[in-house]
């Protein structure tokens, strides 16, 4: 640490103002300020500030996604090699097919933001250590690697740095960059077999649980198996039992909105009872019971780690209960009626993405409102 | 007459290095200053030249934009040198000190019996006007104004704040008397708010008392009127600090100029905390002297949340009644962003256990524990800021000065110091303070 130190403050200087490499100080300094909290003192305003900062918050939510990443890295192997194995037989498995995903995700992620902070001179930003995680895990393990890269650099240049980098963004950038891969290379991603390592080659059925809904056949999967994960589908989103170990961790330490986790789980519960009470002969899915409908999917993944983003999402308290809630309906609503998508989650999100600042906007006209008639009154 | 006012948002912060309940006298500065600069929006126009022989309450300078509002001397002595910055402007005025005070007598009154010209006349004349400060801006009170009404909180939320139980001690007529004096200001009423402990205060008459209780920043004066008489545009409400309010009615009782205070000088880099009874621009280093502790240390008159930066030759600050010192926090901290890992800091999130230890007092230095960054969390302001205000729209909407949305979204029910706690609980490290105190500047140039 302290041999650490020593080195660092050697090449310092030629990143000062008026060293040579001047220009590359964003990248040094993002390297430093990784490896130190710099001895930076208050200059304005309070004397003394708390603990967290931006990469704590950060990688608080890297903590919280562990659980359902070793899970699911340990369910890509159990899918595709089946019963009767060790556990590390399985974690190895999945982790040769998924760490490539994720040295890709991240490889040309901060690439990108790092030339970013250069090319505009500012800091280099902490917000990808959480997308840059996100998006391997919401993408199938056969995924190409090149797709998925491609998919990231749309999500880092246009879902962020287009719009002035972390904290600016009008969407989720992890689910801008799903929604890319979706759209450009839909034969990936919305087969119904995608979603186990090899599952075409091999023969392996890959179905998940919506998409055989979808195509009318009851996949007969426990709900014991739906909770623990144990089902084919993207890495973060099979086990609820993880997702909610990390959610418990969000909410203990105050980093994502409660708010927003309630109100989305109400939402989702209430369109899913709703189409309970219409029923249907023909449509599987909405029949499928409400609550299993919050166990499947990435309905759990979606609502603890994507429609919790604070910058993406409402930032008013009262406009979060409204935000998740309609998350809720809308993530159900898309998945039952829509054929061509077995997921609402993501397209739910994302709308909501856009129409938060709308819901934000009356939130804050009422106070406003509020104001002026306090003003109104003083004056008759 | 009493209502209770009850604050469930908020943070209290509990520092180590708390004043002891124990007054002693400050040894007597030889050189005493007065800080133009400290008296925000003033512009100094001086009085006196390098020479010139002063009494306790002579005036120094005036302000250029109200002739009225005169700044008067704390002690006798000669005035020895003017201090001024860039474009000649006044820093300070410094004044080498007679060994024994002599007074301008003003004349003993009785503010019950006078009219409300001729308190206001007094208090200009005396250089007590100074004292009493207006909402909305954060600024000296016009005299010409009619405020709606007067609010003086006597309960210090502020992490090692000046108890005012202590610093009140001994002067209740004194305190009725200003506030006989003040009520005279204001057609409206004029509110007085108390902690939980019983003291003289609870007798005051001619107020209307709040008993407060809650968190941080349940005493700051700015929460409190906006629970009881929020301020709407074009309104005008006075503040005045507790022991400003005892100066006043000493004034009134003696006839002179009241320049002494008591502080409290706290943090965990002073020897033994206590209070000391100071004259008002005393030097730092004649209160701190040999009373701190070893190693690199950051003096602040005021509290650790709203107080400026001094130096030992400074004076301490004409609003202060504090000081507070702590240790300066230029060190690295080794993967220092780590969750669950460094619990001597004190954090409202969670991401430290020191939250599983709500009673432990902390040592708290003066690192900014990250780097400045966007807006990105979300919530976290409207948890320590008891107002119908969203502040994080407030700070974007200042940010762009544009100034309907500022007006809309309440600018002129704020003060910096009610921003203090954003500036500490900000994840990206957000100058709430600073971003404000300009806003309310923008504010006076273009609406006034």
């Amino acid at each position: 640490m302290e041999f650490i130190r020593k080195q660092l403050d050697k090449i310092k200087p030629h990143f000062d103002k008026g060293g040579k490499l001047e220009k590359y100080a964003p990248a040094y300094y993002g390297i430093e300020t990784f490896l130190f909290v710099p001895n930076h003192t208050t200059k304005h305003g309070a004397h003394i500030r708390d603990g967290i900062d931006l990469k704590r918050v950060m990688i608080t939510v890297v903590f919280a996604l562990l659980p359902a990443l070793i899970f699911g890295i340990w369910n890509i192997g159990y899918q595709n090699m089946g019963e009767g194995k060790e556990f590390l037989e399985y974690f190895i498995f999945g982790a040769i097919r998924f760490l490539p995903m994720v040295i890709v995700s991240y490889g040309v992620g901060l690439g990108i933001e790092f030339a970013y902070a250069i090319f505009r001179g500012h800091d280099v930003n902490e917000g990808y250590l959480v997308t840059g995680l996100l998006i391997p895990m919401i993408m199938p393990i056969d995924f190409p690697l090149w797709m998925l890269a491609i998919s990231v650099v749309f999500a880092v240049l246009i879902g962020k740095e287009a719009f002035g980098g972390t904290g600016m963004n009008i969407l989720n950038p992890a689910l801008v960059a799903r929604a890319f891969a979706l759209f450009s290379y839909a034969p990936y991603m919305s087969g119904n077999t995608v979603w186990v390592a090899d599952s075409v080659a091999d023969g392996v059925s890959g179905e998940t649980i919506l998409g055989a809904l979808a195509g009318g056949v009851d996949p007969n999967t426990s709900v014991f198996d739906m909770f623990m994960g144990y089902i084919p589908g993207s890495v973060g989103e099979t086990s609820v039992l993880m997702i909610l170990l990390g959610a418990g961790l969000l909410i203990i330490t105050g980093i994502a909105s409660w708010r927003i986790m309630i109100s989305c789980l109400v939402g989702g519960s209430l369109m899913g009872f709703l189409f309970n009470i219409i029923g249907s002969s023909t449509n599987e899915l909405i029949n499928f019971p409400w609550w299993q409908h919050l166990m499947v999917g990435g309905f759990a993944f979606g609502l603890v780690f994507m429609a919790t983003d604070p910058v993406s999402g409402a930032q008013t308290n009262k406009g979060k209960w409204i935000y998740g809630f309609l998350i809720g309906i809308f993530a159900i609503l898309i998945r039952v009626v829509n054929p061509t998508l077995p997921e609402g989650m993501m397209m739910a999100i994302l709308l909501m993405n856009v129409f938060a600042p709308t819901i934000d906007h009356y939130i804050i006209e009422a106070n406003v409102k509020k104001r002026k008639k306090r003003l109104q009154k003083v004056n008759v | 007459m009493s209502t209770d006012i009850k604050i469930k948002k908020g943070l209290t912060i509990k520092l180590k290095g708390g004043a002891n309940h124990q007054i002693s006298l400050a040894n007597r500065s030889k050189k005493f200053a007065i800080n133009p600069p400290a008296f925000h929006g003033v512009k100094p126009k001086l009085l006196v030249k390098i020479g010139d022989k002063l009494k306790v309450g002579d005036a120094i300078f005036y302000a250029k934009q109200n002739e009225q509002i005169k700044f008067t001397s704390p002690v006798s002595g000669v005035v020895k040198e003017i201090v001024r910055g860039a474009k000649r402007k006044i820093l300070s005025i410094d004044i080498s000190a007679d060994a024994n005070d002599t007074f301008v007598d003003f004349g003993a009154k009785t503010p019950g019996k006078l009219a409300g010209p001729q308190v206001k006349e007094l208090l200009l004349e005396s250089g007590c006007w100074p004292m009493i400060r207006q909402r909305p801006y954060d600024v000296i009170a016009d005299p010409s104004d009619n405020p709606k009404s007067i609010f003086i909180s006597a309960y210090a939320t502020a992490p090692l704040a000046a108890s005012h139980l202590v610093t009140l001690e001994g002067r209740e007529k004194e305190f009725q008397a200003g506030i006989d004096a003040l009520s005279k200001l204001t057609e409206g009423q004029v509110h007085l708010s108390v902690g939980g402990s019983d003291s003289f205060l609870d007798g005051i008459k001619g107020v209307v008392l709040h008993k407060v209780s809650g968190k941080h920043p349940a005493g700051n004066v700015g929460i409190q009127i906006a629970k009881v008489d929020p301020v709407n545009s074009g309104d005008r409400v006075w503040i005045v600090d507790p022991q400003d309010v005892a100066s006043i009615g000493s004034l009134f009782l003696t006839g002179k100029y009241n320049p002494t205070k008591v502080i409290a000088l706290t943090g965990t880099q002073v020897d033994s905390p206590q209070y000391y009874t100071v004259i008002q621009g005393s030097q730092i280093k004649d209160i701190v002297g040999g009373k701190l502790k070893s190693g690199k240390s950051r003096i602040i008159s005021g509290n650790p949340l709203t107080g400026t930066t001094v130096n030992p030759n400074d004076t301490i600050g004409f609003y202060h009644d504090s000081i507070s010192v702590l240790p300066e926090g230029d060190h690295y901290s080794f993967f220092g962003w780590m969750p669950f890992i460094g619990n001597h800091k004190f954090s409202m999130s969670r991401t430290f256990f020191s939250w599983l230890t709500p009673n432990k007092e902390y040592d708290l230095d003066t690192n900014l524990n990250g780097e400045e960054r966007a807006f990105v969390m979300t919530g976290e302001m409207e948890k320590v800021l008891p107002m119908d205000i969203f502040p994080m729209h407030l700070l974007k909407a200042t940010m762009i000065q544009d100034i309907e949305k500022m007006e809309n979204l309440g600018i002129y029910e704020v003060a910096p110091e009610d921003f203090a706690l954003i500036d500490f609980i900000s994840t990206s490290k957000i100058e709430a303070q600073q971003i404000i105190r300009e806003g309310l500047d923008l504010m006076i140039k273009e609406v006034g």
